[in-house]
């Protein structure tokens, strides 16, 4: 009986492992040579599981942001340095594991994360805990920059409220007043929902009905039936990711495109690359585009370094949330001319963002009362055949300005305690 | 050596074992920052050892797989958060609190599954695990679904003359959760040690010569498995206190699956063993994944390598060398 | 009312028929070897992901037939390799490599294909509806529980009628009787796991056309797998079938009054089997326990 292994066993295994071993725990302790302290960033995203896609566009446009930085002065004269945890895609634990971990044992001065919003809420109380300023790139829940705002949180991407704000007025002029909705059935989609039921309403519109569904559901036919059944003017898909991918193949799938209106409110350019081209219907929302109208100061150069950094893809909203995040926390910096977290947090609030940092027309800058960035809304169309250049798979129509589609402060639920 | 000096060579050397541990673990807020720790990790191991024990003290010691513990552990989680978010704002109360529901559904539907076994009972008993993920994913408006349960933190333990801020006081924290540990480890030591403990060693040897013997084998099997569920629901109650927080995660059958390797790795049928396997096992992971993107690939091979060579644990490995 | 019941029945049939391939699979290894197989999702993904690979070169069809192939030989060598090893063994260590594989399979497929979701064309002539009334009995719908069918069809029709079905049957009822027989039981075991990851590769390249390609998107269909295997009866292929079919048929169902129950329902079916009828609909009493 030959056994091939015979020769790999335990010892060896053992012998092999120490050695791995001791190379590895010898690697912290090396220490660099180096002048000034080097500001420390702690991100704390997530790398493995539903989310891994946003997370490291998020991260690639942070490490972009860090090394032009570096290039130029750094933040303050001192190099800034960026620690990545994988925060996964939906263990809390450890999310809130790694927050610790790095603003205790590495003494981050800053801490970004995360793509899922209930991550992003459990870091929030950490980082509030310890005073260490934050900013959230990608978790959409209101109540980061709502009812749970606090004096050390900031907030990049928008809420479900500005996002049904910039296009529920734009859909209902263009398709009409009767409409019905598929959400997914979690906190998120419950508030969107509300948003665009409550300005549905304002205007005069009315709802045929509300199909909640499961997350993760891959079968979207029993509420397709439903929908098309109470005939609608316009289908609004509110359900993300996965989810949003799978509807809307099989919307397409199913023709039901050509009988009515498709439309949503927040689009991904990671959920759309993932669609089969006959899957691209309807009138959606992005955060962020990198194909606009006219000329846009820095855009170009931003294209061409993400390019170089992410296998020649281009940069999505993500990649930009997290560019501006670096770029924002080195501006308030610079503005107070400190690290400290107060400090800092005082500086960014209302402070401007520069044309090629916020790479769009209208004012782009961190609102004040809820520490809510107010970005604009790239609405437009997803391309079904693309319009000659094969990369380009969505046509902006509107940038609708973040300001005059968000919920006045007093709305939000936020009351904002600044400590002394 | 004559055999009665060995033998009480034997116990010296285990019973400073076992000190050697509590000092240790007593200890463990000094020095572990000297090796790149932080008293949160230090806790978590703490709290994922005492459910990795729990589950060894059916699996190692009754032999009786169970793949789904973690319901049990999120049971524990989220009653603990819902006591504190909704009904008394008590620490001890909500330990308690999560410690009950997890322990009495556990034996509740323990009635329903002792009388499976092998591989079929692990696989109803990973199902029924995701039943409780399942809910409480499903049923937001009570446990906050996908985002969680949130709005609720350890609330200072009051003593009268003073109080120990356990929120914001991570050390206080960490000896309160020692403090719930050495309770059930000693509770789980006391167990095994008793007739009923040896009654649950003799069935994992050979059940057919227990039954034989005319012990009544599904009630040992029955009242094992729901004395390890209050175990567990401890466990999870003292989770749900660390984080601040209870999410679905608590119910999943990955980390039910972690616990048994947490078991396996530190030797399944020794007491302490299943601690060891959780301190290599947490801090591993914990390290692993600050430094590479791949750490699952990492994670997964250590674990089929533990599989295949060995299956005995660190403890377990010491132990036969020892004898032999 | 009756022609929305009709639509999520027959619905529930063809997402059924899919629950069965998968449970099919898993049954077959977990029958003759004992080997609870987490991995299965895994191979699952591979499969598509094999698929998508192939496709530029070979089109869909050929990456219809050929990825599945593949990922069996993967399937085979890590069966050789690893998993023989542990047939002696408490279940606990089979049970936890396979978690372990796992692992190492989503980390693996993310690393390769990246994590962003990819897509997968099926042919022209097989995306539109049948009908404008059965609109959502898509051509890739029919296609696929016509495949399930016709490969199911097969490995019953081997199972029963040749040689080494009629041995892997045997194996599952008394393997030690079977190898004292002369069977070469090793062979024997790898080949039925093989078999079994083929039904996952095809079960991957099917769901590929169905909701794209994805690292995570083997987790998702592992529990209906189980829970089909419960519900039908732990032993039992026609059981597993049954109970694959059953669980798809009641998920529809419930979708006409109660859709976002209708994930749940199979969760309850389970409780019902368990509580009335523990060994499954076509168990065998006595197996498994």
């Amino acid at each position: 009986m030959i056994r091939p292994f015979a020769a790999l066993d335990r010892r060896t295994v053992i012998k092999a492992g120490a050695a791995l071993g001791v190379t590895q725990i010898a690697a912290p302790f090396v220490i660099s040579a180096r002048g000034e302290t080097p500001i420390k960033i702690g991100v704390d995203n997530p790398l493995t599981g539903t989310y891994a896609a946003p997370g490291k566009n998020e991260n690639t446009g942070m490490q972009l942001a860090v090394d032009q930085l570096n290039a130029k002065n750094g933040i303050l004269g001192r190099k800034v340095e960026l620690l990545i945890e994988d925060s996964t895609s939906g263990d809390a634990g450890t999310a809130v594991q790694k927050a610790r971990k790095l603003i205790e044992r590495d003494n981050v001065d800053f801490l970004v994360g995360n793509v899922n919003s209930a991550l992003a809420q459990a870091m929030a109380q950490v980082s509030n805990e310890k005073g260490i300023l934050h900013i959230v790139p990608g978790g959409h829940t209101d109540g980061i920059t709502g009812v749970n705002c606090k004096w050390n949180v900031f907030r990049v991407c928008n809420t479900t409220r500005m996002e049904a704000n910039s296009i529920v007025p734009l859909l209902f002029n263009t398709y009409g007043k009767k409409w019905h909705f598929i959400t997914p059935d979690y906190a998120f989609g419950h508030t969107l929902y509300e948003g665009c039921e409550a300005d549905l309403k304002k205007l005069g519109g009315t709802i045929t009905g509300n199909e909640l569904t499961p997350l993760g559901v891959t079968d979207f036919s029993a509420y397709l039936i439903k929908a098309r059944a109470a005939n609608p003017d316009v289908l609004i898909v509110l359900v993300q990711g996965n989810d949003m991918v799978n509807c809307l193949k099989q919307i397409s799938q199913f023709g039901i495109e050509k009988q009515l209106h498709v439309a949503g409110t927040q689009q991904e350019l990671e959920s759309v690359e993932a669609m089969p081209p006959e899957a691209r219907v309807g009138i959606w929302m992005f955060e962020w585009y990198w194909k606009q109208p006219g000329t846009t100061p820095g855009l170009d150069q931003f294209i061409a370094d993400i390019r170089k950094r992410a296998d020649g893809k281009v940069p999505t909203a993500r990649t930009w949330f997290g560019y501006l995040t670096i770029h924002a926390y080195a501006l308030a910096c610079e503005k107070a001319k400190t690290i400290e977290a107060k400090a800092a947090a005082k500086a960014l609030a209302d402070l401007e963002m520069p044309p090629e940092i916020k790479m769009q027309p209208n004012k782009v800058y961190f609102r004040g009362g809820d520490h809510q960035l107010m970005l604009s809304a790239f609405i437009g169309e997803l391309l079904h055949k693309g319009d000659g250049d094969p990369e380009n798979l969505f046509k902006v129509n509107h940038i609708i300005a973040g300001d005059s589609s968000a919920p006045p402060v007093s709305e939000t639920g936020c009351t904002m305690q600044i400590p002394a | 050596m004559k055999p009665e000096l060995q033998k009480q060579t034997k116990q010296w050397v285990r019973a400073a074992g076992v000190a050697a541990i509590w000092a240790a673990l007593i200890s463990a807020p000094f020095w572990m920052p000297l090796f790149g720790g932080y008293t949160a990790l230090g806790t978590r191991v703490l709290v994922l050892g005492l459910a990795a024990m729990s589950v060894n003290f059916l699996l190692g010691f009754t032999g009786v797989l169970s793949f789904g513990h973690a319901a049990w552990f999120g049971l524990g989680a989220y009653g603990a958060g819902f006591v504190l978010k909704w009904a008394v704002l008590s620490t001890p109360v909500a330990v308690i609190a999560g410690t009950l529901l997890g322990g009495i559904a556990g034996a509740l539907l323990g009635a329903l599954l002792v009388r499976r076994r092998g591989v079929y009972f692990a696989m109803v008993t990973i199902a029924f695990g995701q039943v409780f993920y399942y809910i409480a994913f499903q049923w937001s408006s009570v446990t906050g679904g996908d985002d969680g349960l949130r709005g609720f933190e350890r609330q200072p333990l009051d003593f009268g003359a003073f109080s120990l801020d356990l929120l914001h006081n991570d050390v206080y924290f960490f000896y309160f959760a020692l403090f719930c540990f050495a309770v059930a480890v000693t509770l789980m030591a006391l167990i095994l040690r008793s007739p009923f403990g040896r009654t649950m060693i003799a069935i994992r040897e050979n059940e057919r010569r227990a039954r034989f013997l005319g012990i009544p084998i599904e009630f040992h099997i029955w009242a094992a498995f729901s004395l390890s569920c209050f175990f567990m629901a401890l466990a999870g109650a003292l989770y749900a206190l660390l984080n601040n927080f209870a999410d679905p995660r608590v119910f999943h059958y990955s980390l039910s699956g972690d616990f048994v390797i947490m078991a396996v790795m530190g030797g399944m049928r020794t007491f302490w063993g299943p601690l060891l396997g959780a301190i290599v096992f947490v801090v591993l992971q914990d390290y692993i994944s600050s430094v590479t993107v791949n750490w699952m690939s990492f994670i997964g091979i250590l674990i089929v390598l533990i599989v295949l060579f060995f299956p005995r644990g660190i403890l377990g490995l010491i132990e036969q060398r020892r004898a032999a | 009312m009756l022609e929305l019941t009709f639509f999520n029945v027959t619905n529930g049939l063809i997402i059924g028929a899919f629950y069965a391939l998968m449970a099919i699979g898993l049954s077959l290894i977990l029958n003759l070897s004992g080997v609870i197989n987490f991995a299965h999702g895994g191979f699952l993904v591979i499969g598509g992901y094999l698929a998508f690979t192939l496709r530029p070169y070979i089109g869909f069809w050929g990456a219809l037939l050929v990825a599945p192939f593949l990922t069996a030989i993967i399937g085979f060598v890590v069966e050789r390799l690893l998993i023989r090893r542990l047939y002696g063994r408490d279940p606990l260590y089979s049970l936890l490599l396979t978690f372990g594989l796992a692992f190492i399979i989503e980390d693996g497929t993310r690393q390769i294909w990246g994590a962003n979701g990819l897509p997968f064309s099926v042919p022209e002539a097989l995306m539109s509806p049948l009908s404008t009334q059965f609109f959502f009995i898509t051509g890739y719908r029919m296609f696929m529980v016509a495949m399930v069918a016709i490969v199911v069809g097969v490995l019953f029709v081997l199972l029963r009628y040749t040689r080494i079905g009629v041995r892997i049957r045997a194996g599952t009822l008394d393997l030690e009787t079977v190898a004292a027989l002369g069977v070469n039981v090793r062979a024997l075991r790898s080949l039925n796991f093989a078999v079994g990851i083929f039904l996952a590769g095809l079960a991957g390249v099917l769901a590929a056309g169905q909701i794209g390609l994805e690292p995570t998107m083997g987790d998702s269909l592992l529990m209906p797998s189980f829970i089909a295997i419960i519900v039908g009866g732990v032993g039992s292929l026609t059981g597993t079938l049954l109970g694959g079919l059953l669980i798809g048929v009641a998920s529809g169902l419930t979708a006409v009054v109660f859709p976002s129950a209708s994930e749940a329902i199979i969760y309850v079916m389970m409780a019902i089997v368990l509580l009335v009828r523990p060994r499954g609909l076509l168990g065998e009493e006595g197996m498994m326990s």
